[in-house]
């Protein structure tokens, strides 16, 4: 990688840059649509939610490049090693980004409704929420290409600040329900987003086990650290 | 026996690499081996263990020692004054770099075929019994049997099975080199060395010698040398990485070629070198 000595051919070595860099791009172009996507839910923001909708397919365009200019890469250059792992670990990250944009697509969508029916629903929670993962994904992308596993690691771990989060926006939003059911709607939709948000917190979390995998050749732990306990929560009422 | 003596306590110090590697029994195994051209020091303290059945692939770049190793394997060096070989190589009970080892009896028991073919101006039939001849007597049946028995076993049969008197020398060079592996086989070695045998052959040729080594190493142990990273993928169980006459990793070819442990492995093996 980085600090390594060139490769003797060196249209290979500006292959495997090329690679580097238009994941980068893909990379922006979906930190950017989270961005926006959360940035158009706080801001009551249609408009902005929208042209995250439509930018969508542009982010799905830059995955079939990636993934044609990397099967071209294995094909021809036949790389071993860890030209090897950078190349499948492409093949992956731009799977796991192109899912983190439908998130953002959803939550924009979703955003809209929100704008229509609640628009002075408290927000706070979900918008720390989603700067949290909006810079635990810079970080996660940042990590491609890096030679430094520790960096990988530490965004791996960062994932669980954003499970608990999500615990405590769960609870809140049944909480609200089930004070007034004229809120559920409202809070139905405000709780895909919360889960939108946790899913783009594990896709966030594979990247760097990618980049750990392409730096290292092994694989992290099974274990990670996981603080979402929502999926076995019951509220119970205590009046 | 090799196994048992993979308990005892001198071998605890055996780097990981070579004990991982040791999975299947061995067929020969090399233990502080060092070599000398004249004051060259071309092997340094190499220790490996080259299994039964299976195919160990030998890469690094010229003068890093692998064809060395490989000559040592059949005494080679022996013919050139000046050139001497330390330590251990045991294939069975016997230490065949030792002083006593009957050269004859060893070159039965270690076949070689080189980079370019090597047929003789003789007859294909006559090739194929050359080295049998030197050690076995056999009735014309029994003669006819291991011809036909050794250009099977080098997927020759087929093609030359109608022309066996004629000359070696009107067959192709991807023939040729079969044909050399069929002699070489044709004594029924325990170990077939392979000195880069497909570097003069065309990419069908080439892909039928790899073809013809999975198959002997269901009865040989077969060391290969080769510069050809991804033929070394395709054909070897494990690859052995020398450089400047030392071993610097040996492990099974999917660990070398997606996961090498050693940096100056990787750098040779994607195209970094220097």
């Amino acid at each position: 990688m980085a600090d390594e000595p060139k490769h003797i051919v060196s249209s290979f070595e500006a292959d495997l840059k090329k690679l580097r860099d238009m994941i980068a791009n893909m990379g922006g172009l979906v930190e950017r649509a989270v961005a926006d996507a959360s940035s158009a839910l706080v801001n009551h923001d249609p408009e902005l939610a929208s042209r995250v909708i439509e930018n969508d397919s542009r982010i799905n365009t830059e995955q079939h490049n990636v993934e044609q200019f990397a099967v071209r890469l294995l094909a021809l250059r036949q790389p071993v090693a860890d030209d090897l792992r950078q190349v499948i670990q492409a093949l992956k990250v731009v799977n796991d980004l192109e899912r983190v944009g439908d998130y953002a697509a959803n939550i924009a969508k979703r955003s809209i409704v929100i704008n229509q029916v609640a628009s002075n629903f408290p927000l706070a929670g979900l918008g720390q929420m989603a700067r949290l993962v909006q810079q635990n994904l810079q970080a996660s992308i940042d990590t491609v290409g890096e030679s430094d596993p520790q960096k990988a690691i530490a965004v791996w771990r960062a994932d669980q600040m954003v499970d608990d989060l999500y615990n405590t926006i769960f609870r809140e939003l049944i909480t609200y329900m089930m004070e007034d059911a004229r809120n559920i709607t409202a809070c139905t939709h405000l709780m895909f987003i919360a889960k939108n948000l946790e899913r783009i917190g594990d896709h966030t979390t594979n990247i760097a086990e990618l980049t750990y995998y392409a730096i290292t050749g092994e694989n992290l732990p099974d274990f990670r650290p996981k603080g979402d306990v929502t999926s076995t929560y019951v509220h119970t009422t205590t009046n | 026996m090799e196994k048992a003596s993979l308990n005892m306590s001198p071998e605890a110090a055996l780097p990981a690499a070579l004990q991982q590697a040791n999975v299947a029994e061995s067929r020969v195994s090399i233990r502080n081996l060092h070599f000398y051209y004249g004051e060259t020091h071309a092997l340094k303290d190499v220790s490996i263990d080259l299994p039964d059945r299976q195919t160990t692939a030998m890469i690094g770049p010229s003068g890093c020692g692998k064809s060395t190793l490989l000559r040592i394997l059949n005494r080679m060096y022996d013919l050139y004054p000046g050139q001497r070989a330390e330590g251990e190589v045991m294939m069975g009970e016997d230490n065949i770099i030792a002083p006593g080892m009957d050269l004859n009896r060893l070159r039965r028991r270690v076949g070689m075929v080189f980079q370019k073919p090597t047929p003789f101006p003789k007859s294909i039939y006559d090739n194929v019994l050359f080295g049998v001849r030197l050690h076995e007597k056999l009735s014309k049946a029994e003669a006819n049997e291991r011809v036909e028995w050794a250009l099977t076993r080098a997927a020759l049969w087929g093609e030359v099975k109608d022309r066996l008197h004629s000359s070696a020398l009107g067959l192709s060079g991807g023939q040729q080199q079969r044909l050399c592996i069929a002699r070489s086989i044709a004594v029924r070695p325990e170990v077939l060395l392979l000195d880069e045998p497909t570097s003069a052959l065309d990419p069908i040729s080439t892909l039928k010698i790899e073809e013809l080594i999975d198959e002997l190493k269901q009865d040989f142990c077969i060391v290969i040398v080769t510069h050809n990273m991804q033929q070394a993928g395709r054909c070897a169980d494990q690859v052995a990485f020398f450089y400047l006459g030392e071993l610097v990793e040996v492990g099974p070819s999917s660990q070398i070629f997606t996961a090498p442990r050693e940096r100056k492995t990787q750098e040779y093996i994607t195209g970094r070198f220097g």
